[in-house]
C-alpha cells in the first residue's frame, strides 16, 4: 500500500525523506499519468522544485510538509496559470494565491499542479471541459469518466503511487461524485466552513473547498488545514475548526443513521443498492442504529431548485469575464457589447451557454419571481426537511451517485437534462450547505461504488466517525 | 411558460451570447426539455416561506475602516494586455 499523506510528512520534519528527491519522482509521475489520463491542465513543476529546496533549507516543516498538493483549476495559484477549465480565462495567471493553497503552502505542502474539471464545475462527469482542454479518464477504466467536476483531483488521488491530497470544489456534488467514480474519498464541508477566497465562482451560495485523498485520515488532515475562518471571505464562518482526524476510530455504538429511502427507488442500479446496503450494514455491525426515511422534497426538488438557482448566480458572475482585464484578450475595434459579445460566444463551450441562458432566463423580469425566488424558496423547504431529520439522526446515508460510472460512449448518448440527473442524491445537501462525505463502499463487476453520507451543519466529525470502518489499511 | 425560438434568441441576447442559427436549432429542444423540468417546483407550496439566498444564517460583516493591504497596480494590470499608463484598455462604450 502507499505511504499516507501524514507519514510522508511525519518523514519529511524527522529528515528520514528528502523532500526534493521525492518531489522529483512525483514530479516524474504525474507526467507520465497525465500523458494517458488527462488529469493536469497545467504542472508548475519549477515552482514545485522550488517550494521543495526551500523546504529541505530549513523553511515551514509543517503538518503538511513535503506533501504533494494538487489544485482544482478552479483554485487560483499565484504564479500559475489558473483557468476553471475554460478557454475564456487561458493565459490568466494569478498574481495572489486562494487562502486554502496559501495555508497549505505555509504547512509546508507542495503544490504540483492544477486538476482538470467541467469548464466553470459545470458537469457531472468532467466531460463538459472547456474549448481546447482535455477530458480526464477514470483511472480504474479508461474508458469511462472520472465524475466531475472534479474529475482530476479524483483520479490523480487514486492513480498517483505517492502521498497525496487533491483539492477540490464542489457547487452541486462535483466532490464526492468524481470521489465515488474513483474510489478514494472526498469530503465536501459545510457552507463557510472552508474560505472561498480565490475561487473562480460557480455559485456563491453554493461553493465548498474540499480535500479529495485516497485514505479517510489524509482528508481530516486536508480539512484541518484548510479550514476555519478567514476575514477575505466575508461568508466564511467563524466556527472552531476540530481535530477532525480524532473522530477516525470512534466507537460507532449509538450513531443513529437516517437510510434515503428514495434514493434506493428504480432509477438506482441493483449493484449500487447492493453495495451500500453493505455498507449500512457493516456500520450496523459496528454498533450504529439505521431506520429508513424519507425525503421528498429533497429529492423530487432538489434538481430543479439547484438548477435555477446555480445557473442564476452563475450567470451573473460570468458577466465578469469581459476580455479586458485578464484571460483571452483581443483586439478592442468593435464596441463595448459587440465586443463582450463575441468574447463570450467563441470562448465558452456549449454547457456554459446553456448554464448562462438558463440563469438568465431565471432571473428576467417577469419570470424571477416563478423561477429564481420560487427555487430560493423551495431551498428554505429542503434545508427545513433535513435539520427536522438531524433532531433525530447523526447522520443520512444514500448512494452517491445512481450508478457506476458509465463510459464515454454511454454519457455522449444523454440529453443535457439527463446529465443533470446525474446529480439527484448530491444536489440537496448541497443546497443546504451541509457536509458530506464520499465512502468507497466496494467493487461491483469491476468498477466502484461510492456510498454518501450527510451530517448536520458543522458536524464534519460524524462523518469521519462513520467513514472509520472504511479507511484503507 | 412558452419557451420557443424567439425566447432563446432574447435570452441569448440578454445574456451577450451570439447564437449561430445551428447553435440555437441545437439549443432549443435542449432548453425547452430543462426549462420544463425545472418549472415542477411551481407545485411546492411555499405560502410564508421565506427564500434562502444563503443555506446557513450568516452575520454580516463589517471590517474596520483602516486601509489594509491589497494589490499594487502594476500587481492588478499585469494580466491586462492592453493596458498602459497604469490603466486598463477597454473597448469604446460610447
Amino acid at each position: 500500500m502507499t505511504m499516507r499523506a501524514s507519514e510522508l510528512a511525519g518523514g519529511v520534519r524527522d529528515g528520514s525523506i528528502d523532500p526534493v528527491e521525492h518531489t522529483e519522482k512525483v514530479l516524474e509521475e504525474i507526467e507520465r499519468i497525465d500523458k494517458d489520463y488527462h488529469y493536469l491542465n497545467t504542472i508548475c513543476a519549477d515552482r514545485a522544485r522550488k517550494a521543495a529546496s526551500d523546504l529541505k533549507k530549513g523553511g515551514s516543516k509543517g503538518r503538511l510538509a513535503g506533501i504533494p498538493l494538487s489544485i482544482k483549476d478552479s483554485i487560483v495559484v499565484k504564479g500559475v496559470e489558473s483557468t476553471g477549465g475554460s478557454a475564456i480565462l487561458k493565459g490568466y495567471v494569478p498574481v495572489f494565491n486562494a487562502t486554502c493553497v496559501e495555508r497549505g503552502e505555509k504547512e509546508g505542502a507542495i503544490v504540483i499542479g492544477k486538476t482538470s474539471q467541467d469548464e466553470f464545475g459545470f458537469g457531472a462527469f468532467a466531460v463538459n471541459v472547456g474549448k481546447g482542454f482535455r477530458i480526464p479518464k477514470n483511472p480504474i477504466d479508461p474508458t469511462r469518466a472520472t465524475g466531475g467536476s472534479s474529475g482530476g483531483a479524483a483520479g490523480l488521488a487514486k492513480k498517483a503511487s505517492f502521498p497525496t491530497i487533491s483539492y477540490g470544489e464542489s457547487t452541486g456534488g462535483s466532490i464526492v461524485n468524481p470521489a465515488s467514480f474513483c474510489d478514494v474519498f472526498g469530503l465536501c464541508p459545510t457552507y463557510g466552513r472552508v474560505s472561498r477566497y480565490g475561487l473562480i465562482d460557480y455559485g456563491n451560495s453554493l461553493d465548498k473547498v474540499g480535500p479529495i485523498s485516497r485514505y479517510l485520515s489524509d482528508v481530516a488532515l486536508g480539512l484541518e488545514v484548510m479550514a476555519g475562518h478567514d476575514a477575505k471571505d466575508s461568508t466564511s464562518a467563524d466556527a472552531p475548526v476540530e481535530e477532525f482526524s480524532s473522530s477516525i476510530g470512534k466507537d460507532l455504538r449509538g450513531l443513529r443513521i437516517g437510510v434515503i429511502k428514495e434514493s434506493f427507488g428504480e432509477g438506482t442500479e441493483e449493484d449500487v443498492k447492493d453495495a451500500v446496503w453493505t455498507g449500512i450494514k457493516r456500520l450496523e455491525g459496528e454498533g450504529a442504529r439505521y431506520e429508513e426515511v424519507n425525503t421528498p422534497l429533497a429529492f423530487e426538488f432538489g434538481i430543479p431548485a439547484y438548477y435555477i438557482i446555480g445557473t442564476s448566480e452563475a450567470s451573473t458572475n460570468l458577466a465578469k469575464y469581459c476580455g479586458m482585464r485578464y484571460g483571452v484578450q483581443e483586439e478592442t475595434a468593435d464596441g463595448f457589447n459587440e465586443y463582450f459579445t463575441r468574447i463570450r460566444s467563441e470562448n465558452l463551450g456549449d454547457e456554459a451557454k446553456r448554464r448562462v441562458m438558463l440563469g438568465t432566463f431565471a432571473r428576467m423580469s417577469g419570470v424571477r419571481d416563478a423561477y429564481y425566488l420560487k427555487a430560493a424558496k423551495v431551498r428554505t423547504k429542503i434545508i427545513e426537511e433535513y435539520k427536522s431529520l438531524f433532531k433525530r439522526f447523526d447522520i443520512l446515508v444514500s448512494p452517491t451517485v445512481p450508478y457506476k460510472p458509465p463510459t464515454f460512449d454511454e454519457i455522449g448518448r444523454l440529453t443535457p437534462l439527463q446529465h443533470y440527473m446525474a446529480d439527484v442524491m448530491t444536489v440537496s445537501p448541497n443546497l443546504a450547505g451541509l457536509p458530506h462525505l464520499n465512502i468507497p463502499a466496494g467493487m461491483k463487476k469491476g468498477l466502484p461504488v461510492g456510498m454518501m453520507a450527510i451530517a448536520d451543519h458543522w458536524k464534519e466529525s460524524e462523518l469521519f466517525r462513520a467513514g472509520a470502518p472504511f479507511e484503507r489499511p | 411558460m412558452r419557451v420557443d425560438e424567439e425566447t432563446i434568441r432574447h435570452v441569448a441576447r440578454v445574456a451577450r451570447l451570439n447564437l449561430t442559427d445551428e447553435e440555437v436549432r441545437r439549443f432549443l429542444p435542449q432548453m425547452k426539455d430543462i426549462i420544463k423540468a425545472v418549472s415542477v417546483i411551481d407545485a411546492v407550496d411555499t405560502t410564508d416561506t421565506l427564500p434562502s439566498f444563503q443555506p446557513i444564517a450568516l452575520p454580516d460583516r463589517l471590517r474596520d475602516d483602516d486601509p489594509g493591504t491589497c494589490l499594487s497596480q502594476e500587481e492588478a494590470l499585469r494580466n491586462a494586455k492592453g493596458g498602459s499608463d497604469g490603466y486598463f484598455k477597454g473597448p469604446k462604450a460610447v
